[in-house]
Order: structure tokens, then C-alpha cells, then sequence
């Protein structure tokens, strides 16, 4: 259903020349300062990532450590003080369109319903209508929206609205999803379904995402790579392979030994920083 | 943590529907009941002082003494009415459009803003009863002068409640659109302008009642036609019937207005949470 299909020639993003080879996202040497009036915020220092073509990759750290920070990088709305990104083969320079990003709160406009909401993407980006259409109900059948195509942003629960926000973040079909704490202001229970949505979108279209949580058992079950940051400056501590390969149930994942090895090393380097749960 | 492999049984669209319930606006009798009793009230109030001779006609009328006001004068005050209305309506949409204006340009431009805004102020904070003599001097005795006057006490409110407004756009979304690569034109009519909405028409619903008190006050400093001179013949000549009929049609044409930018609200913003909590 969520294949890559010829249409996607159409979309902007998809407009420019593929860069199959090499990685997906190349980071270097990516330091970013900030300066206000009255102190300077080292928030990245010295990170070289690479994230591969398909790859699922989580980042887990303590508030502060510069996660939304590498995110943003990535997208090109934060500029860097010292090293850059490639995104694709080419080096990011500002805003990149060949991105969906999802932030922490939804950040629906609140005077459009629920579909209006997914194709103000298409409407922004000038995508051929009809595809468009057809496209976000595909997307919200997937997400379970149906039957709320009409629905105002004010009467949806903080899930379904959340998953507006990702049914916006995948229309174009891009190449890489940055999710920063998506599911962050979620309860529990509709944040574990949202993983388990996430988890099977992911393993159907074989997307790059990059996910930004604060809850471990997030990083660790929907990941195949996760990275642990640390504060002050802001720099990568370690990376785990999360070796649980193909199709993840949730339960039995949190019952796997590699999850449980990981999630332990991972609360253990966090110490008492890190949300438990 | 509970066993769930399912995505979470989405709840029925129907209940979406009873959702919207929650927008719907209590009805214009619901509205108009507490006021109206008050209003009766008042004039039963006002019937008992006057009739009883408690206070001499000359400083309060009787409601039926201004009744007749209105009754033996109808062209004359329809005449004065429609000048003020002209005056007002004309000051009121000047203000409005270029307030909006003003605001767009001092968001997008800090230097613009840095320039104009002390400017703004000092033009606000200037009693518009004293500089309206000015304008007759400039403009002489018609039309303009009065609308000159509107212009400046409804400007104010547009200005400052477009900023507010076109500032108090999530700047996420904006971060969001830029990753959408959309032009600058486009993000400002798709998110900057509907998110300014809330804000602007209440900054108009100000401005509105503003434009009828600068046309009045305009025409209190020289004119020959228009509420405002009716109130000053109708004081010249201890007529406080007329007075209180001019007073009445004043205000009935303030809140007219207001209540227009309040249907003009209902229809443009439907989905704000100040029209979806009332109720
Ligand atoms: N625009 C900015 N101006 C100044 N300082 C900033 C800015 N953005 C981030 N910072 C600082 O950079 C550091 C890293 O911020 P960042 O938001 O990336 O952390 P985070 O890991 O996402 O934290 P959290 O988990 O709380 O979201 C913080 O100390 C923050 O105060
Ligand atoms: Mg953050």
C-alpha cells in the first residue's frame, strides 16, 4: 500500500537526482554554539554520525544535550558552527524540502479539519492535487484516522492528532522522517500504540527515520540503531546495534534479551538523567 | 505496562460530530436576555426619576420626551445619522486596511518597525480632541477632517492587534513551512494571516467603537452636519431630548458595528477557542 510508486516522481522532493549510493545522512564534525546576552551554549560538539539508507535511528539523552539540536541540523534549520551535513549527497545549506519532520507537539493549523491539515503539505509544496488526495486518505486509513477526515484539530485526542502531524510529515513521501519526541506528550497506553503504528510503517516502506526520545524503551524497541548523547557539550556517548531483526510485536520485543542487554547498558550510561519507564 | 499489539481502537467518527456541538453559539435571545431585563430595568428606573419630578426635564428627559424627540425629528436625526455613519464607516475601513498594512510591514521589517512604532505611539497618545482643531484648519469644514479624526483612534487597535496577531503564529509551523519550501507570500496568506485572525478582529471590534467617537469629536470641532452637531445645537438650545436621542443613536450605531465584526468573527474563525468555550 505505502510502496514508492511511480508518483513519486511528481513530488518535489523526489525531483531531484536519487543518491543511492553513500549514505542517507552524513554528519561531520558538526559543532553548533549558541550565543545569547548573557551566556554561550556549547550544544554540539564534535558529532560524526551516519545514518545508512533505510535505517531506523534513535537518539536518547538528557534534557539539554543537544538532541532537537542534531535534528534540526539535519533539516537545515539550525545552522552549524563548524562542520556540515550532507542529506542525500548534497551538503545542507538551509531548510531542506526532502524532509518530514514531526515535531513535539503536533503543530496543526488550527482553522483546517484533520485532511486538510495532511494535504496542506501538498498545497505548500504545489503537488498535483488529485495524487495528493489520494495519498492522505491512504495515509489516514493506515493511521487509523478514517471517518475523522472532518474533524477540527480541537475536538481530536492528543494521539490523533499526533498522527495528523505524521500522516503531514510522510505525504511527500521523503527521504528521511525526523521525529523530535513525537509521542512525548502522549499517555502511556496511546504512546505504546504509536510505537507499535510507527514501528509497522516503518517496516513497510523501509523509510530513514531518526527519532529523538527522552523514554528509552522508545529508542530501544522501534530502533535499529540507537544513539545515547551526552550533556555539556552536547556529543555522542555510544551507539548500540539493536539486533531484533524483521517484524517486532511489542510485548515479545520487550521480553528479548537484546532488548533488555540494550535498554540496561542505555539507563545505566543515562544514570539517574534519563525518564524511567 | 498493558499487552497491546493493536494500534488503539480509534473512537467513532460520531462522537467527532457531537464534538462540534461544542462550536455551536448560544442563541441571539440567550445572548440579548440578561442585557435586555438590565435594560428594561434601567428604563423603568428612568420612567420613576422623571415622571415623579425627583429630576427637572432639563437635566434628565423623559423616555417619552425622547421618544418624541425621535418621532417629531425623524428626518432630521436620519439625515445627521447617515452623515456620522459615512464618516465613521469611512474612518473605520481607512484605519483598518491601512493598520493591516502597517502591522505586515513592521512584522517582516524590524528596522520598519523600530522607525514607525514610537511614531505610532506618540500619534496615539496625542488627545485627538486637541489636535482635531487642526485638521479643520488643514481640511476645512467637511467631510475629512472628521474622518481624519477616525482614522487616527481606530488605527491604533489594528496596528497593535495585527502585530500580536501575526506575532503569535507557532513558530514551529513556520519552521514547518519552510521545510516545505513554500514562498514567503504563500506562508503568510496559509498560516501567518488566519493565525493573526483572532487577534486583528478583536483589535477591529475596538477600532469600531473607537471610529464613531473620533467621527463625533470631529464634528464637535466644526461642522454643520452630523450627531455631533446635533448634540451641540441640541445643548445650545437645553433641548436634552434631542441630546439623549442623538446619545441613543450613537451608540446604537457602536454596537452596531461591533456586532457586525462579531458575525464577520463567527464566520472567519469558527474553529478559535474564545467562540468555542462561550456557552
Ligand atoms: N535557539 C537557541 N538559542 C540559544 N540556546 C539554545 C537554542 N536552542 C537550543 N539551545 C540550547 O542548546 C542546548 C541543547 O538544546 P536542545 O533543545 O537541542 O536539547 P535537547 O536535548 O533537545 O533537550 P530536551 O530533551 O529538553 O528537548 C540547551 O542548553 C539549550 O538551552
Ligand atoms: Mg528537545
Amino acid at each position: 500500500m505505502f510502496a514508492r510508486t511511480a508518483d513519486r516522481a511528481r513530488d518535489g522532493a523526489g525531483s531531484e537526482p536519487p543518491a543511492e549510493q553513500g549514505p542517507m545522512v552524513d554528519i561531520h564534525g558538526v559543532d553548533v554554539t549558541f550565543r545569547t546576552k548573557d551566556r554561550t551554549v556549547h550544544a554540539l560538539s564534535g558529532i560524526d554520525l551516519t545514518i545508512q539508507h533505510g535505517e531506523f535511528l534513535s537518539i536518547a539523552g538528557p534534557s539539554g544535550c543537544g538532541k532537537s539540536t542534531l535534528l534540526r541540523v539535519i533539516a537545515g534549520l539550525t545552522a552549524t558552527s563548524a562542520g556540515g551535513v550532507t542529506l542525500r549527497g548534497t551538503p545542507v545549506e538551509g531548510p531542506r524540502r526532502d524532509v518530514g519532520f514531526v515535531f513535539q507537539r503536533a503543530a496543526l493549523l488550527d482553522w483546517r479539519n484533520a485532511r486538510d491539515n495532511i494535504l496542506f503539505q501538498a498545497e505548500m509544496r504545489g503537488l498535483p492535487k488529485a495524487w495528493a488526495r489520494r495519498r492522505t486518505d491512504e495515509l489516514m486509513e493506515m493511521t487509523g484516522l478514517t471517518g475523522f477526515e472532518k474533524a477540527m484539530p480541537f475536538e481530536l485526542s492528543g494521539g490523533m492528532q499526533q498522527r495528523v502531524s505524521l500522516c503531514r510529515a510522510l505525504l511527500h513521501e521523503p527521504d528521511v522522517l525526523l521525529m523530535d519526541e513525537p509521542f512525548g506528550a502522549l499517555d502511556a497506553l496511546t504512546r505504546e500504540n504509536m510505537n507499535v503504528e510507527l514501528r509497522r510503517i516503518w517496516e513497510d516502506t523501509g523509510m530513514t527515520v531518526v527519532l529523538v526520545t527522552h523514554s528509552v524503551a522508545e529508542a530501544v524497541y522501534l530502533a535499529s540503531r540507537s544513539v545515547v548523547m551526552g550533556p555539556r557539550p552536547g556529543r555522542v556517548i555510544e551507539e548500540f546495534d539493536i539486533a531484533i531483526h524483521g517484524h517486532r510485536e511489542y510485548e515479545p520485543t520487550l521480553e528479548n534479551p537484546e532488548f533488555q542487554r540494550v535498554t540496561a547498558r542505555i539507563r545505566e550510561l543515562l544514570g539517574s538523567t534519563a525518564t524511567a519507564d | 505496562m498493558t499487552p497491546q499489539t493493536q494500534p488503539a481502537p480509534a473512537p467513532s467518527p460520531t462522537q467527532a460530530t457531537a464534538g462540534t456541538r461544542r462550536g455551536r453559539r448560544p442563541s441571539l435571545g440567550a445572548v440579548a436576555l440578561y442585557p435586555a431585563t438590565f435594560l428594561a430595568l434601567l428604563v423603568v428606573a428612568w420612567f420613576a426619576v422623571t415622571t415623579t419630578g425627583l429630576v427637572q426635564p432639563y437635566i434628565i428627559p423623559s423616555p417619552v420626551d425622547t421618544w418624541k424627540a425621535f418621532t417629531d425629528n425623524p428626518e432630521y436625526l436620519w439625515g445627521h445619522t447617515l452623515v456620522t455613519t459615512g464618516e465613521t464607516l469611512a474612518g473605520f475601513v481607512i484605519a483598518a486596511v491601512v493598520g493591516v498594512l502597517v502591522a505586515v510591514l513592521m512584522v517582516y521589517s524590524p528596522t520598519l518597525e523600530k522607525t514607525f512604532y514610537p511614531l505610532i505611539l506618540f500619534a496615539q497618545v496625542i488627545p485627538k480632541i486637541a489636535i482635531a482643531p487642526l485638521f479643520v484648519v488643514w481640511l476645512g469644514f467637511g467631510a475629512s477632517p472628521k474622518v481624519l479624526v477616525a482614522v487616527l483612534m481606530a488605527f491604533f487597535p489594528v496596528v497593535i492587534s495585527g502585530i500580536s496577531g501575526l506575532r503569535s503564529v507557532d513558530p514551529e509551523l513556520l519552521e514547518l513551512t519552510s521545510t516545505m519550501g513554500a514562498s514567503r507570500i504563500k506562508t503568510f496568506w496559509k498560516v501567518r494571516f488566519p493565525a493573526a485572525l483572532p487577534e486583528l478582529l478583536s483589535g477591529l471590534k475596538v477600532a469600531a467603537t473607537l471610529a464613531v467617537t473620533g467621527a463625533v469629536v470631529g464634528e464637535f470641532v466644526g461642522a454643520n452636519s452630523g450627531l455631533g452637531f446635533v448634540i451641540l445645537q441640541a445643548n445650545g438650545n437645553i433641548d436634552t431630548a434631542m441630546l439623549f436621542a442623538a446619545l441613543i443613536i450613537m451608540s446604537a450605531l457602536g454596537v452596531l458595528l461591533f456586532a457586525i465584526i462579531q458575525v464577520a468573527e463567527t464566520l472567519l474563525i469558527p474553529w478559535h477557542a474564545s467562540r468555542r468555550n462561550r456557552g
